[in-house]
């Protein structure tokens, strides 16, 4: 049995069943971050140095550019739909729209160019 | 902003050590969100070549920057032990309260080993950044 009124029904009111996206999103990326980010310590913390040439030739090499772009993805999405409920939290009235947007703005431009960055790297376009 | 109670209603809760867990995992959640914005600098600086990347190595190996690694280090070991409890819970277990506090001081204990092992590994171990 329907509850809905045969109003609602004609003009297409309900649910979208969108109503967990944001919260299930925020525990896949979750549960994909543990192994990311464990990886990406312990390989920042195992270079030999800090130096230009190492730090190139390692975001370069083997499977490192992939998980990189992996981690870069999956955490910018991840900082995204946190950041989104804080200030949804903690900023009302015009500011709130204000911030989401750049946030949004922020998240992007941090994941496009840390991620190309890596790729032109990875297909060996740095002289 | 509107006249009425906005949620989360801050004020109406009584301190106890629990509520500290969960907004910690907020606090170090937006510290990595921080951690993010020095990642991408690093990249970029690499992307400019040796002489840029050199001196963004200098800016990033400063005190000030330092002291920020600490933070981040402590940050990650405890929204990572943090945030694997909230998805032990979000399977339905560990949720009466006896086992929620146990859970905080695991949590607490947790992170704080794991943030002195990373920090022995970051800092003692090699001088670098």
């Amino acid at each position: 049995m329907s509850l809905q009124s045969p109003l609602g029904r004609v003009l297409g009111y309900g649910s979208a069943k969108e109503g967990v996206h944001h919260w299930w999103v925020q525990r896949i990326t979750a549960v994909a971050l543990i192994p990311l980010t464990i990886w990406f310590v312990v390989s920042v913390l195992a270079l030999p140095s800090f130096e230009y040439a190492t730090v190139a030739r390692w975001v370069a090499t083997g499977w490192t550019p992939l998980l990189l772009v992996l981690l870069i993805a999956v955490m910018t999405w991840h900082s995204r739909l946190g950041v989104q409920v804080v200030i949804e939290d903690y900023v009302h009235s015009g500011a709130k729209t204000l911030s989401l947007i750049l946030s949004n703005f922020a998240h992007t431009l941090v994941a496009a160019a840390a991620i190309f960055v890596v790729l032109r790297f990875a297909f060996g376009g740095a002289a | 902003m509107p006249d009425r109670p906005l949620s989360p209603h801050l004020s109406v809760y009584r301190f106890k050590y629990t509520l500290v867990t969960s907004i910690l995992n907020r606090a170090t959640g937006l510290v990595l969100t921080a951690g993010l914005l020095v990642l991408a600098y690093w990249l970029m600086a690499l992307h400019q070549g040796p002489e840029s990347y050199a001196r963004a190595v200098g800016v990033l190996s400063s005190p000030i920057f330092k002291l920020l690694y600490v933070g981040l280090l402590f940050s990650f070991a405890y929204h990572l032990v943090a945030g694997i409890r909230h998805l032990i819970w979000d399977t339905g277990r560990g949720l009466e309260r006896s086992q929620s506090q146990k859970s905080a001081w695991a949590v607490g204990i947790i992170s704080v080993l794991l943030t002195l092992a990373l920090l022995f590994v970051t800092f003692a171990q090699r001088g670098a950044s």
